[in-house]
């Protein structure tokens, strides 16, 4: 038999939550520590299983089989393509980052934090290796709870943490129902639970009053969890009441649990439906984008500017998922252009993971030091911290898609596919692009870098008593952002070792429809 | 030499290394920053004349057909997108002038800023490394072989301009005491209004390379302008024209963008909020050439499918060129900044450039933007010498305890403080006075060769065409530009070389360090004979250089356009008449005195002072509206529909609660979303039991659930 690289990654934090859950409570140092090195151990499994991956195959490797629940006929199936490989080193590399991160920030109720961490880490791993429905809707589900308490327990009181966490987990909760029952559906006229099977034979095809029922079933749980417009008012209030590393998990991965599902099952199982609907789909992407934009712009709360601008940036996501889905045709040079689109979404999910993920870093590292968010409380902070003024800068103009950051690539890859398959969506789309620049610019670097700095202000929101490191970025808080700003770096100048897997995959999954 | 050609890739190179050794490593050693800026800029300057000089002995095989070399960088789908690097006769030619005239401004830089005096600006470091990534990207945009690394190019330049024109946009009370807030708040919002402005062309451009992408799989310029690749862009048909005229009218959106044409002009003349070398580096030899050379380089993608003379996208080119020269012009007679007036002066040139190439003229275009390259960042050099000047005289003066050291109504700028400098800075006063009389276009300056070459074309196709259409209008809009160009300027010399000193700053003003007068003078020499790169007399040289390099595409043709003395004649004498003119009138103008274009043209010079109000209409029906916009959507977002329905379900979600074990496991307990006072307690009581083994315990819940509703589903 193989290594099990699947079963580790996805297990190992598992079993790392369990001996943590067994250190007494008051070793806060060593279970800190014990976890971020337990988090480190998928990642570099993560890193190794990327390099062991035959990149001119595009399909699935790794593959594990067993069967699980026999009366149910549910595998443990798992397996990895170029969609899931770099969606599941983000995954690891977010959650190292943010254990780290948050092994100094975080003071109360340790032992559960890291415990609680770590589980969701399996949960999210688990939804990006998942081939059998079951198996998926169980990891799914597992990721939730997590959440739900990391918003809840550690949110600040101020931000209405237990309403966030409540609608956040509900939310989800509806969307997942949906899904279930489409599951279930598909089951009773396949009789199997193997996603790449049931892609293969076209569920529900005889009853299409049924099909069109379970693929929007579907795709609300995938709509909310991306979250789509209009499904996405639990988003900014998760964020915003989320300690730091939650908001950059919740930003970074789960956000990519829809995009993720959209691409591995909705995609597959109902091509056609998908291409029926795309037009429809294509607008909410639209209104996704430019209304993201524009109510990030209305924002004076920093984080929840960041929370609305991935409504805006997941849209492009979606706009290259739907190009992709507009058509059927596998001839060139439409699947050219199709799987440039899907590519281009797939790439969007991992830039936006690190990009906002590091944005929302960024914002604890303020928040840290002021305990406020307020754009207007900030200014002239760029003479003081000129460290976080240069770092914030990057990771800004990665997200408004400078090119030479990582950003520029796949809206370059999304809108290169959409005007082509869908011109006029394309056209109205790249408002967004203006409209992000506005508001990083106007809104993020101008409120609180520029201008004059102001010691009187900055006294009133700073308070050195609870602020033990060095007034501009300290050392660890650069640690954590200094990958993300390698990754930035590295797919804006040469994409080819991240986009060589996916663009394999995509080119894969779409000729197989 | 062809071996120079493998050293291409080092000449956006170097500079971008230089940036990112000051960054990372030397940026807390001012003078080695500075040096390993100067140095990186000059050494690509010598590879890059290397370059020039190889593809002159090379002949027509690379002045013509290029040297490549192809990157293989993106996977696409099936194919694979390269990336690279190409040199051809236009490439050399602006080879040889931008990092040439880069490495005169990064060497004025180290005296403009102080380098070692006690007032040297305390971010002195960090400025130099800005400029070397400003013309790494410009670099980059010129050995460019497709228009993606173009585009790349032109974006990075975009960011250094956001922050060179901010660069005073944040102070420091403690360190920075020379710099206002008045300045701080503006030049905040200059460089705001630069890099949101622009972008909005560059979407544009972005838009259009999407789309030449999308129908031709390549954005390779030579693939590109193959004649089969055009024929096919022709026969796509795209909002009632051909694809390829789309895309040639999205392309120049950008260029009109950062060429600062009309109507997106209006980030130009704030950017002089920045340094004076960066207005120099931006209105000369990088940012704002980078829209022409866009233009020139995709030349084909404008003509093909139509006739020169009635290419429609051709003709925009050529109407907004014309609008521009024209407009700018006029705007730059009723400004009292020393460097507004340039700026001004820059949009009006601009647009000539525009109108050579929207005539179909590849060489006339390029011809002007070389020597206006020169000629302009001499001027933008020598106005910010007199400023220097000014300000070392204001300094002085305060002092000498003849003015107080806060006075509030002093600006270094402003040309009516200004006066009688000719004697004060001779050093100054000479080359700048060769930058006036080539940008006003007296014989044998460099401007009036590549002016005349624009205008005699338009003169050209005017008779050609016999009647008053679109090349008279073009014609008559650059002679008449070329009047009010040349009041100007004599109107700005007067008042600042001329005349009695307004202020005492000007009395006490002096000249500038050889760090700053040495370079200017480097760029009068080019002032003076420039225009010998393609005289008429030495038979067009540089014509025979790069007219060629759009031959293969079939659409675009290179013809001369013989020497017209009729038309070279009549310009000469309209410059020569507002020149003169326009010293004369204000040769004797006096502090606090109305002055005499006001008292002649009145509301119409309130006007030209308030810039046609573009900016205030921008604000009112482009700015405000969207930030009105933003306000009502989030109102709609948060407060008014889509978040208080969510509530509304979740309401009507708890009355229906106990239909589901699910709902009933999970919700009612806690409350429902947007629940009472007392849910949001009980839910907190509970919260607060929970201990890591319930969590499990929870998530055993849920799981179990999960597959009991399964089974149930199942088996019923």
């Amino acid at each position: 038999m193989d290594f099990p690289f699947l079963t580790l990654i996805t297990f190992i934090p598992l079993v790392g939550a369990i001996i943590a859950s067994l250190i007494p409570g008051d070793r806060e140092r060593e279970i800190k520590w014990f976890s971020v090195f337990v988090s480190l151990i998928p990642l570099v499994l993560s890193i190794v299983m990327w390099a062991l991956y035959v990149q001119t195959d595009g399909g699935m490797q790794f593959m594990e089989e067993a069967v699980w629940i026999p009366t149910l006929n549910a595998y443990y199936r798992m397996g990895v393509d170029g969609i899931s490989i770099p969606l599941v080193f983000l995954t690891t590399l977010l959650t190292t980052l943010s254990l780290f991160y948050s092994a100094y920030t975080i003071k109360k109720r340790v032992k559960e934090f890291f415990v609680l961490f770590l589980m969701l880490e399996m949960g999210m791993i688990g939804v990006f290796l998942s081939l059998d429905l079951v198996l998926f809707y169980v990891f799914w589900e597992i990721g939730l709870v997590p959440m739900f308490l990391l918003i809840g327990i550690w949110g600040q009181p101020k931000d209405r943490p237990q309403y966030s966490a409540i609608k956040f987990f509900l939310y989800t909760l509806v969307g997942s129902v949906a899904m279930l029952l489409a599951f279930i559906a598909i089951f009773l006229t396949t009789g199997t639970w193997n996603i790449l099977e049931i892609s293969s034979l076209g569920p529900l095809a005889d009853s299409p009053a049924l099909a069109v029922a379970a693929f929007w079933g579907i795709f609300l749980a995938f709509a909310i969890k991306v979250p789509m417009w209009p499904f996405h008012t639990w988003l900014p209030d998760a964020h915003t009441a989320a300690p730091t590393a939650g908001s950059v998990i919740l930003a970074g991965v789960l956000l990519k649990l829809g995009g993720y599902g959209f691409i591995r099952i909705l995609l597959p199982f109902f091509p056609a439906l998908f291409k029926q609907f795309a037009p429809f789909i294509g607008v909410i992407a639209l209104i996704s984008m430019i209304y993201g934009a524009l109510v990030s712009m209305a924002q004076w709360d920093l984080k929840r500017l960041i929370a609305y601008s991935s409504v805006s940036h997941m849209g492009y996501f979606t706009l290259g998922l739907v190009a992709a889905a507009a058509t059927l045709d596998v001839s060139d040079p439409l699947l050219t252009s199709r799987a440039i689109a899907l590519s281009g979404a797939v790439l969007q999910m991992f830039n936006h993971g690190i990009i906002t993920g590091g944005l929302f870093f960024l914002v604890g590292v303020i928040y840290e030091r002021t305990h406020t968010r307020d754009l207007k409380a900030f200014g002239g902070l760029s003479a003081k911290l000129p460290v976080y003024y240069g770092v914030m800068m990057m990771t800004g103009l990665a997200s408004l898609g400078l090119p030479g950051l990582a950003g520029f690539i796949s809206e370059l890859l999304v809108f290169r596919g959409a005007f082509h398959i869908m011109p006029t969506y394309a056209i109205i789309g790249v408002i967004a692009i203006v409209l992000t620049a506005a508001y990083i610019l106007w809104k993020i670097i101008q409120y609180v870098f520029l201008g004059e700095f102001s010691e009187e202000k900055w006294r009133a929101i700073f308070d050195p008593e609870h602020w033990h490191f060095s007034l501009d970025m300290a050392r660890f808080e650069v640690i954590t952002m200094a990958p993300l700003l390698f990754f930035m770096l590295l797919v804006g100048v040469y994409p080819a070792p991240i986009l060589n897997v996916i663009n394999a995959a995509s080119t894969a999954i779409l000729g197989s429809l | 030499m062809e071996f120079f050609f493998n050293l291409v890739p080092l000449i956006p190179l170097i500079p971008l290394l230089a940036f990112a050794a000051i960054v990372l490593f030397t940026h807390r050693n001012n003078r080695l920053s500075s040096n390993i800026a100067i140095g990186g800029i000059a050494l690509s300057t010598l590879v890059s004349w290397g370059v020039v000089l190889a593809t002159i002995l090379a002949g027509e095989h690379v002045q013509v057909e290029g040297w490549e070399l192809p990157i293989p960088w993106l996977p696409t789908g099936t194919t694979v997108f390269n990336t690279g690097f190409a040199v051809d006769g236009f490439t050399a030619a602006m080879l040889f002038m931008v990092p040439f005239v880069c490495t005169m401004i990064f060497i004025y830089s180290q005296g403009y800023m102080n380098l070692g005096q006690p007032n040297q600006d305390p971010r002195y470091a960090r400025f130099f490394a800005y400029i070397s990534l400003f013309a790494a990207g410009m670099l980059g945009l010129v050995v460019a072989d497709n228009l993606l690394l173009l585009f790349i190019s032109w974006e990075v330049m975009g960011l250094c301009s956001y922050l060179l024109i901010g660069f005073w946009s944040f102070r420091d009370r403690d360190n920075e005491q020379h710099i206002d807030e008045a300045q701080v708040k503006r030049a905040r919002a200059a460089a705001l209004k630069a890099f949101i402005t622009t972008r909005v062309g560059d979407v544009l451009l972005f838009s259009g390379l999407a789309l030449l992408f999308s129908y031709t799989g390549t954005l390779t310029f030579r693939e590109i302008f193959r004649p089969d690749m055009l024929e096919h862009l022709g026969s796509i048909s795209l909002l009632g024209m051909p694809a390829v005229t789309v895309i040639a009218l999205l392309a120049f959106g950008g260029a009109v963008g950062k060429s600062a044409q009309f109507p997106l002009h209006v980030w130009l003349p704030d950017a002089m909020e920045g340094p004076t070398p960066v207005s120099a580096l931006i209105h000369a030899a990088t940012m704002v050439a980078a829209g022409v050379y866009l233009v020139a380089r995709m030349l084909p993608l404008f003509v093909a499918g139509f006739e020169t003379a009635n290419a429609p996208a051709l003709q925009w080119v050529a109407v907004i060129g014309a609008i521009t020269a024209f407009f700018g012009a006029t705007i730059g007679l009723a400004q009292d900044d020393i460097k507004r007036v340039l700026a001004y002066s820059t949009i009006s040139q601009l647009g000539y450039m525009m109108m050579g190439l929207g005539l179909g003229s590849l060489v006339a275009g390029i011809f002007h933007l070389l020597t206006h390259a020169f000629f302009k960042a001499l001027l933008f050099l020598g106005s910010g010498s007199v400023i220097h000047g000014m300000e070392h005289g204001h300094h002085a003066a305060g002092a000498h305890g003849q003015t107080s050291q806060h006075d509030d109504g002093f600006s270094a700028n402003d040309m009516k403080t200004m006066g009688g400098l000719r004697h004060k800075m001779p050093r100054t006063f000479w080359p700048y006075m060769a930058g006036t009389l080539a940008l006003v276009g007296i014989v044998p300056f460099a401007g009036f060769w590549s002016k005349d070459e624009i205008l005699a074309e338009a003169f050209q196709r005017w008779q050609e065409s016999g009647a008053l259409g679109l090349p008279f209008w073009v014609w008559l809009a650059g002679t008449l530009g070329a009047l009010i160009t040349a009041l100007y300027m004599g109107r700005q010399i007067a008042l600042v070389f001329w005349g009695e000193p307004r202020h005492e700053a000007a009395t006490h003003a002096h000249e500038s360090p050889n760090s700053m007068t040495g370079p200017l003078m480097v760029l009068a020499v080019f002032a003076l004979i420039g225009g010998l790169a393609n005289a008429p007399f030495l038979g067009s040289p540089l014509h025979h250089f790069m007219g060629g390099v759009h031959e293969a595409s079939e659409v675009v043709h290179s013809a001369t356009v013989s020497f017209n003395f009729a038309v070279a004649g009549l310009s000469t004498v309209v410059a020569l008449l507002g020149l003169l003119g326009g010293w004369a009138i204000y040769r004797n103008y006096r502090a606090g005195e109305v002055e005499p274009f006001q008292r002649w043209l009145g509301p119409i010079f309130t006007l030209l002072r308030n810039k046609y109000y573009v900016d205030e209409l921008y604000q009112l029906v482009i700015i405000r509206p969207v930030v009105w916009l933003a306000d009502q959507v989030f109102n709609f977002d948060n407060r008014w529909v889509v978040d208080p329905l969510v509530n509304l379900v979740g309401a009507v979600g708890r009355a229906a609660a106990d239909i589901s074990l699910l709902f009933d496991k999970v919700a009612v307990d806690s409350g429902l979303v947007e629940g009472t006072a007392k849910a949001f307690n009980a839910f907190g009581g509970w919260l607060r039991q929970t201990q890591t083994g319930r969590v499990q315990n929870y998530l055993l819940v849920v799981a179990v659930t999960v597959l009991m509703l399964l089974g149930l589903y199942l088996y019923l």
